[in-house]
């Protein structure tokens, strides 16, 4: 802890610093949130459950939800696969694809977005291939599970990478000498190991996959009760100055935010538990 | 003991005559990319045989180990357990019990669990009953000493438990051989001695023909049958402690185990000229340069016999129980160590005629010093 003897910093020093950091979250972090909740219920609680009573809302919602539900347990799969093939084995082009991963980080959702318009849209390459089998992905729910995939693929590995590397092949191995299968091996070995980190990586995926706009922006074509997601629905109900039913949605993506963040300190309680067992290990 | 009586399921998978048998590498080699770990090893392993591998880090101690694991695959020859060519096969099918010098417990299994591990892994046709896997665990939990610790996790252990239960659990499946990889490196002094003499028992109750790595001398010194003496990938002697000790096959082997000082000397046939002196050669016909390597024990005072050669005494120093001397035959030469009765009353200074026992010298060029 930093809070011995060594750090000689006044009182007044500290508390100043402190109240820094505490002010600006208060101005930049909880106002706004608040101002969200206030401006969803200040028509009251009838009208906040009415926007959601709205078939377009609800088309938003349950299209947000299909989207993340497909995209979260694929990425879940593509991560696991790419931190073991990372963290357990040694191949050529090993760098590239540790660069590779983190790219939907470092590429602007926009980019991501335009990226599958110009390899799938109407004047795109496959575009008129596509069209010859009647198969729509931009401006269809295709096209946003792509790109909520793209833009949401990091989390999970990213989460996985340096757990598995840190924990080594030995147990593998282990389990190897005594008999275990490979599959066997991992379903027993390597995913017990990781299972808090991966549960951490998939909340954080999730969040990811369900709030993300730029991407899905560009390539949902804001048809309405179709390929509108919920952050989409919110542009739209916002400028349309239906400020209520906008805020009840963005309240409720808020809530989402919540739980999800209630959950992450709750794993990163027991999950650092487990980290730090592993290491005195 | 009850690991020796034939599982219930009636199937008995030791080979017949109990469970040791013989391991022979046939030129094993192994190179990662371009670097060679093990560049052409012939090693037999008598059945029964606790064998230590020793060498220095780097020498190819431990991945000679994984290979007959079967967790390296070989770039070139043949390991065959007993007659059969076990080189193709997997680490499954080895049948090996392996022990990991960070003992590699599966952290989220309790003991127990980590050591039924290897039972439940079995196809459901060879896997024992429950009842049956609990009263093995328990037997070996006996036998490890860790009786009523089984509900006890990993970290809940110390170092020297953990290794005890890396060992029940590579026991459990009856392997073939048992191979540990440095498995006391982890430990302190005191629970690798203890840990040591424990081994001896279990090997020879259980019987396993066993290979361990260690880069400590002392212990496999001590614990081996016999000990292979690796450098740069090669065995550069395999042979009891004494063979070892008292006529090491190349000068490595002389000057990295016990304690020794390399002298340039010159042969001349029938005697070994050491600066100024010249001593018997004791029957070693080398003409030419050559390195002479002394330990304390080589040397003896000569106090009033004949023969004896001139030294100067540079120090006088105790070391635990003894007097050691350090001695200079001449002062281009390092010095070297000799053991003095208690009481001798050498002084720093002095000149006193010594006595070679034993004279350990090969000619020079001979590959394979200290690096």
């Amino acid at each position: 802890m930093h809070s011995s003897s060594a750090f000689s910093e006044s009182p007044a020093v500290r508390w100043t610093l402190i109240a820094i950091a505490i002010g600006f979250l208060a101005l930049f972090l909880v106002l706004p949130l608040i101002a969200v909740f206030a401006e969803a219920l200040r028509r009251g609680i009838g009208m906040f459950l009415e926007a959601f009573a709205e078939p377009d809302t609800q088309a938003a919602i349950r299209l947000t939800l299909l989207v993340s539900a497909i995209a979260v347990p694929l990425n879940l799969v593509f991560g696991l696969a790419a931190a073991w093939a990372i963290a357990k084995f040694e191949f050529p082009g090993k760098s590239l694809l540790i660069t590779l991963i983190d790219l939907p980080f470092s590429v602007s959702p926009v980019v991501s977005g335009l990226v599958y318009v110009l390899l799938f849209g109407a004047k795109g390459v496959l575009g008129p291939t596509l069209d010859d089998w009647d198969f729509k992905i931009i401006f269809a729910v295709p096209g946003i599970v792509l790109a909520t995939i793209f833009v949401t693929f990091p989390f999970i590995a990213r989460e996985l990478i340096p757990l598995m590397q840190e924990q080594g092949t030995a147990e593998e191995e282990a389990a190897l000498t005594l008999g275990a299968s490979g599959f066997r091996t991992f379903l027993t070995v390597t995913l017990p190991n990781v299972r808090w980190a991966l549960l951490y990586g998939v909340l954080l995926c999730n969040a990811r996959a369900m709030g993300e706009f730029g991407a899905v922006s560009v390539v949902s074509g804001h048809i309405r009760g179709l390929t509108n997601t919920m952050p989409l629905h919110v542009e739209i109900l916002y400028n349309e100055y239906n400020f209520v039913a906008a805020f009840a949605v963005a309240s409720l993506l808020a809530a989402l935010a919540f739980v999800t963040l209630g959950a992450k300190s709750f794993l990163e309680w027991r999950h650092g538990d487990a980290l730090a067992a592993t290491r005195r290990h | 003991m009850a690991m020796h009586s034939p599982p219930p399921d009636g199937i008995d998978r030791r080979p017949p005559g109990g469970v040791a048998i013989a391991i022979t590498a046939e030129g094993l080699a192994k190179s990662f990319g371009t670097a060679s770990a093990v560049v052409g090893i012939d090693l037999k392993v008598h059945p029964g045989e606790l064998l230590a591998l020793l060498g220095p880090s780097g020498s190819g101690k431990t991945t000679f180990l994984r290979l007959v694991a079967g967790l390296e695959t070989p770039t070139a020859g043949r390991i065959l357990f007993d007659n059969e060519d076990a080189t193709r096969l997997t680490v499954g099918e080895r049948r090996v019990g392996f022990v990991f010098q960070h003992y590699a417990l599966f952290r989220h299994l309790n003991v127990a669990e980590n050591i039924a591990y290897g039972l439940r892994a079995r196809p459901r046709r060879l896997r024992p009953p429950d009842a049956e896997i609990r009263r093995r665990v328990a037997d070996l939990l006996d036998l490890v000493q860790l009786s009523g610790l089984g509900k006890r996790y990993p970290t809940q252990l110390s170092g020297g438990q953990r290794q005890r239960v890396a060992l029940a659990r590579a026991l459990a499946v009856e392997p073939r051989v048992l191979l540990l990889d440095e498995p006391f490196g982890a430990l302190d002094a005191k629970v690798r001695r203890d840990l040591r003499r424990w081994l001896r028992e279990v090997h020879d109750r259980t019987g396993h023909t066993t290979l361990f790595v260690t880069h400590d001398q002392e212990e496999a010194l001590e614990l081996a049958d016999r000990v292979a003496i690796f450098n740069r990938g090669r065995i550069e002697q395999v042979g009891s402690a004494d063979e070892i000790l008292d006529r090491p096959a190349t000068p490595f082997v002389a000057s990295f185990v016990g304690e020794a000082v390399c002298l340039s000397v010159e042969g001349t046939g029938d005697t070994i000229r050491i600066g100024s002196h010249e001593v018997p050669s004791q029957g070693q016909k080398i003409v030419g340069p050559a390195e002479l390597y002394v330990r304390p024990r080589d040397l003896v005072l000569a106090d009033g016999a004949a023969g004896g050669i001139a030294a100067r005494v540079v120090a006088v120093r105790r070391t635990g129980p003894a007097r050691r001397a350090e001695l200079t035959f001449a002062d281009a030469l390092p010095p070297v160590e000799i053991e003095l009765p208690l009481g001798h009353p050498v002084a720093k200074g002095n000149v006193v005629p010594v006595r070679f026992t034993t004279l350990r010298v090969f000619p020079s060029g001979q590959d394979g010093g200290v690096t």
